[in-house]
């Protein structure tokens, strides 16, 4: 169990030490083993959670998926490595994963000094606090003095210490290594309060005893934009998943959909014509088949497709589109223009 | 890899010529050769290796060196001995965390070692159920993994304590107990205070120096003094009278229910005594069996003799067996305190805060910088291992037979 961890560090070690960095053409590596290694969450339903089958599905997920579309045609041609938030980023730099799609929040340090390079934002969230009912609270500016369980090695912690510092609140901090074992302790009362990003909390939340005990403050202390993270130094790599972000929420907003996107093919919209392939060589562009696109949206679907099926408010996790609406929607979804 | 020389064999002495061929066959020169051989070659790959890492890491894009030390850490710890806040470094942080590692590793050796012993004596006891009961003991523990009963401890027994409004309370105004820890009364000091640490060191002294004038007088006349109940009427009535003195100079702070938990007072958390009480009980269980095999590795006849010369069954044990004992005995159980230091490690798996979990994984995880990271852990359980062995040979030195 805790054997990964010392792997992985040992085997960046190892891999820093003896070899040359795999930096340069992933895109080959990836082509010649047939599938993409893709790093995410140890099970954080919505995101990258996986069934009694070992099937995973969230939209961490749905990314990895839609660049092995991309590239072999087939979303199945991923792997997927569960990772613990302290583990996420010695597995990328060391080569185990071609992309870690696992919430992971973009910051300036993380960005440069880790040898990563996160490519997009595939969910803006921020950081709040989940408390018991029956504690009779309702703001996290009433925390003062309180036991906050949370993850270690992580954005969370960071922000939690400075808003308690900010408002001059006393807490004790209490951490762990995996998510599991934060819901656990919450759940056994060892906390008075869970903190994570607010999709977080809407997914561990079912995991509890009994969910509707508890309730999520209103207050959201941080912006915690979730994306996937390429290593540094391989830029066809980082634009290839990139694009495939961008071409996921370009496709909401011209309405192509996985049910609509063979008939899509014969549009006149020099858009749809565009990112479709049936014009331009965006796919050549970045070293695909022209019809990439086409791939990502018929087996995967755009972007609005995946947030409705993993996390929307017909799901169990019930997010609304918030923040993560199409900028056309007064949202902070934007895709960067295909031409 | 010594290779003895043949100093009065053929070629060696005087006038035997051929010095340069005869250099070449001499067996300590070659011997010497081959070694110098190792020892530059283990240089020139372990150089390769850093040079090799720092320009990967460099060429990755990774950032290097130790200055993250001084960089503000940001994050809070649950429980620290020393003061510390958001705002120290990671240096101050890796400090308060190595703490944490050395308070849970001597309270643990101390306990540890007490409980083995007694184990271990149980295990030869005459009486069956005594016995029994400490082989059952024995069998179980030192058979089940450590980070198991870490796991025990913590998610299946601690975990069921009430919260801190239905606490668990001390009769007699103790402190009380919860899902949150233990929290005891703990004494404010007020001016005067310092006799009473005064008074406990010079408790200290007077007792040795009461132990080693009845020893020389037992020696000299053959009379007894009870030393060992003075010595102790000595450390516990000085600091005793020292506080009379000074008219009982601090009140006690007792732990009261405000907001969410239990303020004031001394505290102690679930998580320490949870890897607190598997690593004392697990490396018991392993004392326990080297204590029996240090007193059975004593001849019988020693026992005899002694019972023959008029010795008690406790006397004889005390004065005879164990300390012949203790001869075989240290060895081995220098190894088990190192492995007890080393297990607290694991405590990364529950939340208490030490060196693996508040550096090896917080600081390694905010700042990326995993090589320098393990390197100084690596580093700090290596020396305070050879620490350990240090001391503990020191001791077995001076309990060595000593031959005449």
């Amino acid at each position: 169990m805790k054997s990964l961890k010392y792997l992985v560090a040992g085997a960046a070690t190892a891999i820093l030490a003896f070899t040359g960095v795999a930096s340069a053409a992933t895109l080959d590596d990836v082509r010649a083993k047939g599938h993409v290694q893709c790093g995410v969450s140890q099970g954080l339903p919505g995101f990258s959670n996986p069934d009694e089958n070992n099937n995973w599905s969230g939209i961490d997920v749905d990314l990895c998926r839609a660049v092995a579309a991309a590239i072999f045609d087939d979303p199945n041609a991923v792997r997927f490595t569960p990772l613990s938030a302290k583990e996420r980023f010695t597995a990328l730099q060391s080569g185990e994963v071609d992309i870690l799609s696992r919430n992971t929040t973009w910051t300036q340090s993380r960005d440069t000094q880790l040898g990563l390079d996160f490519v997009g934002v595939n969910y803006y969230d921020g950081q709040g606090f989940m408390v018991r009912k029956d504690l009779g609270v309702t703001s996290a500016f009433e925390l003062d003095g309180a036991s906050v369980c949370t993850n270690l090695g992580t954005t969370t912690e960071l922000n939690m210490a400075d808003f308690f510092r900010a408002n001059n609140m006393a807490y004790t901090p209490v951490l762990f290594e995996k998510a599991d074992e934060v819901v656990a302790a919450y759940d056994a009362g060892r906390c008075d309060a869970y903190t994570t990003d607010r999709s977080g909390l809407a997914a561990q939340r079912i995991k509890l005893s009994n969910p509707d005990d508890h309730v999520v403050l209103p207050e959201i202390i941080s912006k915690e934009p979730l994306g996937p993270v390429v290593r540094h130094g391989d830029n066809q790599w980082g634009d290839i998943v990139r694009w495939t972000l961008y071409a996921m929420i370009e496709a909401e907003e011209l309405g192509v959909t996985s049910d609509n996107v063979g008939a899509m093919m014969s549009s006149d919209n020099p858009n749809i014509k565009r990112l479709l392939g049936s014009e331009g060589a965006l796919g050549e562009n970045l070293g695909l088949t022209n019809d990439w696109a086409a791939r990502i949206i018929l087996h995967v679907g755009n972007y609005g497709e995946s947030y409705e099926a993993n996390v929307g408010p017909a799901t169990t996790l019930g997010l609304e589109r918030g923040a993560n609406a199409l900028w056309s929607s007064g949202g902070l979804m934007y895709a960067m223009p295909m031409r | 890899m010594t290779v003895t020389s043949h100093d009065t064999g053929p070629g060696a002495g005087p006038g035997a010529g051929k010095a340069r061929s005869s250099l070449l066959y001499d067996p300590k020169v070659r011997a010497l050769f081959f070694q110098g051989l190792v020892l530059v070659s283990v240089v020139v790959i372990g150089w390769i290796i850093i040079q090799n890492t720092v320009t990967n890491m460099a060429a990755a894009g990774l950032a290097s060196g130790f200055g993250f030390l001084e960089t503000t850490a940001g994050f809070g710890v649950t429980w620290t001995l020393i003061p510390y806040s958001e705002e120290s470094s990671y240096g101050y942080a890796f400090v308060v965390a190595l703490l944490n590692t050395l308070l849970v590793s001597a309270i643990g050796i101390v306990l540890t070692t007490l409980l083995g012993f007694f184990i271990g004596i149980m295990r030869l006891s005459k009486n069956w159920l005594v016995a029994r009961m400490a082989w059952v003991y024995i069998e179980t523990l030192r058979n089940i993994p450590l980070l198991l009963q870490i796991f025990f401890w913590y998610f299946a027994v601690l975990r069921n304590l009430p919260s801190p409004r239905d606490s668990f309370v001390i009769p007699f105004g103790l402190g009380v107990i919860n899902i949150r820890g233990l929290y005891l009364p703990s004494p404010t000091m007020e001016p005067g205070f310092s006799l009473i640490p005064i008074g406990f060191v010079l408790g200290l002294i007077g007792a040795y120096g009461l132990r080693r004038w009845s020893k020389r007088r037992q020696a000299r006349t053959g009379q007894q003094f009870p030393d060992v109940l003075a010595g102790l009427g000595l450390i516990i009535g000085l600091p005793v009278l020292a506080a009379l003195a000074a008219g009982v100079p601090f009140t006690w702070s007792y732990p009261e229910l405000r907001g969410f938990n239990f303020v004031g007072g001394f505290s102690v958390i679930p998580e320490f005594v949870a890897l607190l009480l598997a690593l004392t009980l697990y490396t018991a269980a392993f004392i326990a069996e080297i204590v029996r095999a240090g007193i059975q590795a004593v001849s019988h006849g020693q026992t005899e003799a002694a019972h023959s010369l008029g010795l008690s069954h406790s006397k004889t044990l005390r004065l005879v067996v164990v300390p012949q004992a203790l001869r075989v005995i240290v060895p081995p159980l220098i190894s088990q305190y190192l492995n007890l230091f080393k297990n607290s490690s694991l405590a990364a798996a529950i939340a208490y805060p030490e060196l693996m979990l508040i550096f090896g994984g917080v600081v390694l995880n905010q700042t990326g910088q995993a090589i320098e990271v393990l390197a100084i852990v690596m580093a700090v359980y290596l020396t305070i291992s050879l620490l350990i062995s240090l001391v503990m040979n020191i001791y077995n030195r001076s309990i060595m037979l000593v031959e005449r």
